[in-house]
């Protein structure tokens, strides 16, 4: 490593940290005014709110229906991941093991609803589900989460298929095997890690999904997101409190699934797509 | 074909089995039709529909009504260069805060916990960031409280319900999407090639313009367009901390409200072909000027 000991790059790197500083703190700042918020009687005009107390959480928890909410936020993105998981490492097996005909092209294809934003592709897709009747129910919010979700499965896997030795199934295939067994007892406890890893990224995506489950979701089929959403787009109506104890109730959900999410990924994968794999 | 072929048994070529697999279509490879099925269904279907119905308008008229209605009504076509106004500067000063702060986390050792701080915004996402900083840097805030008693200013400032509100959304999401990018760029580049700088007795910053700059130049061309991309189809934001009838009525807005409150599907079709568009021709734009550098590798081989 190159050390400078000059004043300018010392000035420098102190400049640096301050920005990074002052992100942070801004950052924390934002997510502690929420959480205490929440927690406050009455706040206005001052550091600190006047009093305590925990019963902005019951009254959201009435007003915002947030226990169906939360069911159905569970459900819509269990059946994300099981499926995204199904579809996602079938088709990432056979483009790490086979080179065919018009493979650039596929990758292409799944490469594209990664890179397009989910609100450019969203409307065109939201207008398809409602003239098919699916937009506003279960299963058209689930379609409609699953587009960026099955590719990005796809493009995790890749990478992680492709560092197992084929000699592996060769020998699978030479005791017998068929796909099925194969896939049961050879592939799936190699995967497992990379599998493991692409669906807890999913599941994170997935709760926090704002565009595509706004445009399609009905009444019934909010997921907490959306909720959310709608509770700050209707401020005034309801308590500040009471919108920022769902608020907590949504950065829980998530966050809980983040640090499960982190022990098994570096934090740049949630960006970066499998770039720094560890070696297995 | 059997009485020009009288001994099938030799001169029978491979089976359409075996040729499909010569060509590398076989069992193992049927694997991907469900997900390729799945992604012709549900994104290139939709997007062909939509660009096919953005030509039927609702209301009849010409196959191009859609279109000359969006660029003859300022409502309309003042969305592009509202949503450019905000998109073009927060990528670019993402971008280039985010350089030498990656230069720097770069010597860490420890860089998972600034990683996973960073990480939050983007799991968190805009709707709850949106909600934060309406507190945050609202009128009674602790962001304007501090700088009162700082003395820095005498009123409030105005963050929120404006551009600014928006833009400061769209830093908090988008710095960290662009830092980890750029990071991930930064560091594989082959330390070796600095070094070597160094020994010829190069300064830090001529190390920079002539070693890493040259050599990143394609990396930030594609961090730019997939931030620019992200803060380009902003919605949330631009409704809950913005001033969405006036100077952050971005163009997903636009789309939004052609689909949902007027059910003009074929307008909001046109309009998000034309959000697509506009997308397509910055990204063609930057990653054409890519050509222009160096391209070649520069992670560092074994030994």
């Amino acid at each position: 490593m190159i050390r400078d000991t000059t004043i300018g790059s010392k000035l420098w790197a102190a400049a640096v940290w301050t920005v990074v500083g002052f992100f942070v703190v801004n950052l924390l700042a934002m997510i502690a005014t929420v959480v205490t918020s929440s927690f406050a009687t009455r706040w206005l005009g001052t550091w600190l709110p006047i009093g305590w107390t925990t019963r902005w959480y019951s009254s959201a928890w009435s007003e915002f229906q947030l226990g169906d909410v939360l069911l159905v936020t569970f459900q819509v993105v269990g059946a994300v991941v099981l499926i995204s998981g199904v579809l996602g490492v079938t088709a990432a097996y056979a483009l790490a093991r086979r080179d065919f005909a018009g493979k650039r092209l596929l990758v292409l294809l799944f490469l594209l609803p990664l890179l397009i934003p989910p609100i450019t592709f969203g409307i065109p897709l939201a207008t398809v589900l409602y003239r098919t009747g699916l937009a506003g129910t279960f299963w058209g919010v689930v379609a409609a989460n699953l587009v960026p979700t099955v590719p990005f499965v796809i493009l995790v896997m890749i990478p992680f298929i492709e560092q197992i030795d084929p000699k592996i199934e060769a020998a699978a295939r030479v005791f017998g095997a068929n796909t099925f067994k194969l896939f049961i007892h050879v592939l799936l406890p190699l995967l497992l890690p990379g599998i493991l890893a692409a669906l807890l990224l999913v599941l994170v995506r997935t709760i926090a999904m704002f565009e595509l489950t706004f445009l399609v979701a009905g009444p019934t089929s909010q997921t907490l997101v959306v909720a959310l959403y709608y509770a700050v787009f209707a401020a005034g109506v309801r308590a500040v409190q009471s919108i920022d104890a769902m608020a907590v109730v949504y950065m829980v959900t998530t966050l809980i699934w983040l640090i499960i999410a982190l022990r098994f990924v570096n934090p740049t994968q949630i960006v970066t797509r499998a770039k720094q794999q560890p070696a297995h | 074909m059997d009485a020009l072929a009288p001994t099938p048994t030799i001169l029978e070529g491979p089976s359409l089995r075996q040729r499909l697999a010569a060509y590398g279509f076989d069992a193992v490879t049927l694997l991907v039709v469900p997900a390729a099925i799945f992604s012709l269904l549900l994104f290139v279907y939709p997007f062909a529909f939509g660009f096919i119905l953005s030509f039927e308008p609702k209301a009849g008229g010409d196959w191009l009504a859609n279109y000359k209605r969006f660029f003859s009504d300022p409502f309309l076509y003042e969305t592009i260069g509202k949503t450019l106004g905000l998109a073009v500067p927060v990528t670019l000063l993402n971008l280039l805060i985010a350089v030498p702060i990656a230069f720097r986390v770069r010597l860490m050792r420890r860089q998972r916990l600034l990683t996973t701080i960073l990480v939050l915004p983007i799991t968190l996402g805009t709707v709850l960031v949106a909600e934060g900083l309406l507190n945050y840097l609202g009128p009674q805030g602790w962001f304007n409280r501090t700088l009162m008693t700082f003395g820095l200013i005498s009123q409030p400032l105005k963050l929120v319900h404006n551009y600014w509100g928006v833009f400061a959304s769209l830093v908090i999401t988008g710095f960290p999407f662009t830092f980890l990018l750029t990071l991930s760029y930064v560091t594989g580049i082959d330390p070796a090639l600095e070094q070597a700088a160094a020994t010829l007795g190069a300064s830090a910053w001529q190390r920079f313009r002539h070693i890493y700059l040259p050599l990143l130049m394609p990396g930030f061309a594609i961090t730019f367009c997939l931030s620019f991309v992200q803060a380009f189809s902003v919605f949330p934001s631009a409704v809950l901390l913005g001033e969405p009838a006036g100077l952050t009525r971005v163009i997903s807005i636009a789309a939004y409200q052609a689909a949902f409150e007027e059910y003009d599907y074929p307008m909001a079709s046109a309009v998000a072909m034309i959000m697509g568009f506009v997308q397509l021709a910055i990204v063609v734009a930057v990653l054409a000027s890519r050509g222009l550098f160096y391209r070649g590798p520069a992670s560092g081989a074994k030994g």
